[in-house]
């Protein structure tokens, strides 16, 4: 294959600074996990590094541009799979997000349609010919990107299918938007968000409540951010040391593992740990910046960009809500909560990066 | 594939299927956009990183102090309460076992209230009410719900505390006080309370936490930091369930100091029958030493009611009661002691030198003086009499003179030194002063010159003159010891303070104490039936008017409600007095009244001192089940 490069040319330092957060929120798993039921959540938590691992290498393999090509059967397989997930999906807690693999795995297709997204919108901004984009394409770029997003809000998961946003919003800022347009999104998004406050269900608006005021109901989703506030606060400079956090280990902390992962991080690793953490995590979204800029044509620009978008925008809501600066979403802190559908899924982004970089040297 | 030919004809990098367009392409345009981007991003962690350094540098110890409140469970252990003994270590107050209720506030769930209440036996109404008093104190202070509970309440407690059910109650063991039945010594001893809301919010109580029970009056007030004891603590972590992960400290209660009183249990009782029925005092008193050997105040109140919680009902009914129950009339009533006052008038005019023991007057029933008939209590009159007789017989028209001969300031100096006029000092709360009138005195609260006609009425114990019981008995006790005037005290041993000692010529005194021998002794004398067999006892009557008599003529029914109190003060033996008795019986009419209860507790002094020792019967005072002494 003419596209093929050898493992040499890998993003190691991508791929090293992954490894590192994955470590990072494997111990952490492990520390909250002493002593409750998710004791052994850890040593999955591993076994899903390795499948991302090998999901890295086989996309890296693969050359994008094939990929870009087989964009349309990619998303009209996500629609027929969100269907499915609809029809048949495994019902937790109100709400159908999950397939149900022979295996006992749950798998979840809006976590992977986050990738064809991407793909999806860098394959339609490549074609565009244009300096900046005319309302037609945005039109039609929004209802393809808009489909599975309100298909995935159906579920209901709000906060994956916000995720699917900043994917969109890179995209089309980077094809270009005549002002005239950004100024009517404006408008109409000042109109729409409050008036779409009418069609959220009732969990949805107690959590923009609670978010506003995390004392209105101190039991209940207030509950979570307070406790996560007070774990973060109990870390002090330092950090109350491996398996010490008192929060995270006498379970007032909510869900350790997944969505406060990084409260509980920064109740045993304190303020010098956090500033690792999220220092590592910048370093892997200049990674991603950097390969943008050295990408061989705008789809691989595009790729680069679109992950980047999103992964600092899981960044942003996840560690905003430990820190109780964003609402409540049960969007996962990539790399580091535990939960396998989304582990995949950051390394097969981070793999589709890593496919751009080893076809830089186009010339 | 025409249409889109004039994009890009001549990629070189033109895999297969895919149109070529998307393989050329320079990405130059995007390269600010991309910097916008990064400059996006360094914002973003800038900003998480000010949430963290907020929450972790800034205000660490905050959220330490939270996640500490979190984790760790507090639980006091009770201290139990010291006893209270009498002077031969009875016990006269105990504690026994019992349990009360505690509730959590920080994991209280309000749709569990309405169970609890009625688990509890409690008023949903009265149990919102109380979570509503304490709103406004930390959620980590725990409320006490309700104590003394029943065996079937303990039962719900402790079948729903668990974490599942109501995580919020807490049972907690303790001794409740236990007061002796019949209301006996009840002023004395006063009675134990949950400190209030009120009280909190007071400088002398902000040692005391909410649910702490305290003195409220009498003993248990005045030595409530030896009588209360330190309470203990356990601290255990839990987890979010409330279930227990370890103990991290636990520290023994130190239990209160048992306190031992003056008071004799068997004089104590004896006093308290003399008076039951009747409304007054009964203070006796060791004048050597100033220890209070019986102390009664009637009405009285049972101060069990009191313990942990009064009920509102009792509360309204005790304090609406118009004779005043809670009143410890021993040293809470300011009154005019009438003729008792008569041998402290005697003394400083001897020592004075305006009469001596021969000088005499004449009694017509009455005399004039500063344009005021003053009568005497026998309209008839005394005849001549001298010191002794006048003394014996109670002569009004004698006093009146000696009052006018000597002067209030010369009296008012004696009666300084035997302790009138101001707090005897007693070891317990809120004692009253009494008057002693003087110029200074009449200056300086009325804003008026004396009269010589005011001295008149003050010196046979009227006017402006008021005193408490146990001023009468101090007062008494000093005289008899010669001028030697102790501080009573109801604890053995406190610090003792010094008496005051007035240099009077025993000689003075000796003519005195004859006089008051003649009451008791004497042929005519007022106070004949407090005479006992084998015993030189010594006393003096008093019939105090609360209204002058022209008063009491207009209207019978004021004369019925204003009747006379009765006083009664006496010692023993005439030589080396070893008790000073002195009685009010309110509205008991003539002194004589009061007479027959100072001697029945005198002779139980006196029967108690000669019996074998060794053959003292020890005194049941059992609590539950057991009779009271009053049966």
């Amino acid at each position: 294959m003419a596209s093929y490069r050898s493992i040499r040319d890998f993003d190691w330092g991508l791929l090293l600074i992954a490894i590192m957060l994955c470590a990072v929120g494997v111990l952490q798993i492990f520390s909250a996990g002493q002593g409750t039921k998710w004791q052994n959540l850890w040593w999955k938590q591993i076994i899903f590094i390795c499948v991302g691992l090998a999901l890295f290498w086989i996309i890296s393999s693969i050359d994008y541009h094939t990929l870009l090509g087989q964009v349309p059967i990619l998303y009209g397989a996500t629609i027929v799979l969100l269907i499915v997930t609809a029809l048949f999906g495994v019902k937790v807690f109100e709400s159908r997000r999950w397939i149900a693999l022979p295996g006992g795995f749950l798998f979840q297709i809006s976590e992977f349609a986050k990738l064809v997204i991407v793909l999806v919108v860098a394959r339609f901004l490549t074609e565009l010919r244009a300096e900046s984009m005319h309302w037609k394409d945005l039109v039609k770029l929004c209802g393809i990107v808009g489909l599975p997003m309100l298909m995935v809000m159906r579920q209901p998961d709000l906060g994956t299918s916000t995720t699917y946003i900043p994917i969109l919003v890179m995209g089309v800022f980077l094809a270009g938007l005549r002002w005239q347009y950004t100024v009517l999104i404006a408008v109409l998004a000042l109109v729409l968000i409050p008036s779409s406050w009418f069609l959220l269900k009732d969990y949805q608006k107690s959590r923009i409540q609670t978010f506003l005021d995390p004392t209105r109901d101190p039991k209940g989703d207030g509950y979570q951010v307070i406790q996560s506030k007070i774990a973060i606060g109990n870390g002090g400079m330092w950090g109350r040391g491996v398996t010490r956090g008192t929060q995270t280990r006498y379970q007032f902390l909510p869900v350790p593992h997944t969505d406060f992962v990084f409260a509980a991080f920064a109740e045993e690793h304190g303020f010098v740990g956090v500033v690792f953490v999220l220092g590592l995590y910048f370093l892997l979204l200049m990674q991603l910046v950097q390969n943008a800029q050295t990408a061989p044509d705008r789809g691989g620009m595009y790729i680069c960009m679109c992950i980047a978008s999103t992964l600092l925008f899981h960044l942003l809501v996840n560690v905003g809500m430990v820190v109780g600066k964003m609402p409540v979403t049960g969007i996962p802190l990539p790399l580091m909560s535990n939960g396998g559908s989304g582990m995949l899924c950051i390394f097969l982004m981070l793999g589709l990066v890593n496919n751009v970089r080893l076809r830089r040297f186009v010339n | 594939m025409t249409t889109r030919a004039h994009r890009n004809p001549n990629d070189p990098l033109n895999p297969d299927k895919l149109d070529p367009a998307i393989l050329h392409d320079d990405t130059s345009h995007a390269s600010e956009k991309i910097a916008f981007f990064q400059y996006v991003s360094v914002a973003v962690f800038l900003f998480l990183i000010a949430g963290f350094w907020k929450l972790q540098v800034q205000n660490n110890e905050l959220y330490t102090e939270a996640a500490d409140r979190n984790r760790i469970k507090s639980t006091p252990i009770l201290a139990t309460r010291g006893k209270i003994l009498d002077r031969e270590g009875r016990t006269i107050v105990d504690n026994h076992s019992s349990f009360k209720v505690l509730l959590s506030r920080e994991n209280l769930k309000d749709e569990h209230l309405p169970a609890i209440a009625a688990g509890l036996n409690l008023d949903f109404e009265e149990l919102t009410a109380l979570l509503r008093r304490f709103r406004s104190r930390p959620k980590y202070q725990a409320i006490v719900l309700k104590g003394e509970l029943t065996p079937a309440e303990v039962a719900f407690v402790e079948s729903h505390r668990d974490p599942d059910t109501f995580p919020e109650l807490e049972l907690l063991h303790g001794g409740d006080r236990l007061y002796p039945r019949d209301n006996l010594l009840s002023h004395v001893i006063g009675y134990v309370g949950e400190v209030t809301e009120a009280e909190l919010d007071l400088a002398d109580f902000a040692k005391y936490n909410q649910g702490d029970v305290i003195g409220k009056a009498g003993i248990e007030r005045q030595y409530n930091d030896i009588l209360m004891g330190v309470d203990g603590q356990r601290q255990v972590v839990v987890d979010n369930k409330g279930n227990e992960r370890e103990v991290i400290g636990y520290k023994e209660a130190d239990p209160g100091r048992s306190l031992q009183l003056t008071i004799d249990l068997e004089m104590q009782i004896v006093a308290e029958m003399a008076m039951e029925g009747r409304r007054g005092s009964v203070v006796a008193m060791d004048p050597r030493n100033g220890e209070v050997l019986a102390m009664v105040s009637r009405p009285a109140f049972d101060p069990n009611k009191f313990a942990g919680r009064i009920r509102q009902k009792d509360w309204d009914e005790i304090m609406n009661n118009p004779e005043k129950p809670m009143l410890n009339r021993a040293i809470q009533s300011n009154l005019a002691p009438g003729s008792t006052f008569k041998p402290l008038v005697a003394l400083a005019a001897l020592e004075n030198g305006v009469i001596d023991e021969n000088t005499t007057f004449h009694c017509p029933g009455g005399m004039s003086f500063y344009g005021h008939y003053h009568s005497c209590h026998n309209k008839r009159g005394h005849g001549t009499v001298n010191l002794h007789r006048a003394l014996a017989v109670s002569c009004d028209v004698f006093f009146y003179n000696v009052g006018n001969r000597l002067g209030i300031d010369k009296l008012a100096k004696l009666g300084e030194m035997a302790g009138l006029g101001k707090e005897s000092g007693i070891d317990l709360p809120f004692e009253y002063r009494g008057i002693l009138p003087s110029t200074k005195w009449k200056a300086r609260t009325l804003r008026q010159q004396w009269f010589p006609g005011d001295t008149i009425s003050v010196s046979i114990g009227q006017g402006y003159l008021a005193m408490t019981p146990l001023q009468l008995a101090v007062m008494t006790g000093g005289i008899a010891m010669g001028g030697v005037w102790q501080r009573p005290h109801l604890v053995k041993d406190p610090n003792r303070i010094e008496p005051r000692k007035a240099d009077i010529k025993i000689d003075n005194v000796n003519h005195v104490i004859y006089g008051m021998y003649g009451v008791v002794n004497q042929g005519g004398g007022t106070g004949g039936v407090a005479r006992l067999p084998g015993i030189e006892v010594c006393g003096k009557t008093g019939t105090a008017q609360l209204a002058s008599n022209v008063l009491m003529k207009s209207s019978a029914r004021l004369a019925a409600e204003l009747k006379d109190n009765a006083w009664f003060v006496a010692f023993a033996p005439r030589v080396n007095p070893e008790i000073v008795v002195s009685v009010l019986f309110e509205a008991g009419g003539h002194g004589d009244q009061a007479a027959p209860i100072a001697r029945d507790v005198m002779k139980a002094y006196f029967d108690k001192k000669n019996r074998n020792v060794n053959r003292l019967p020890t005194l049941a005072l059992a609590p539950h089940g057991g009779k009271g002494f009053a049966n």
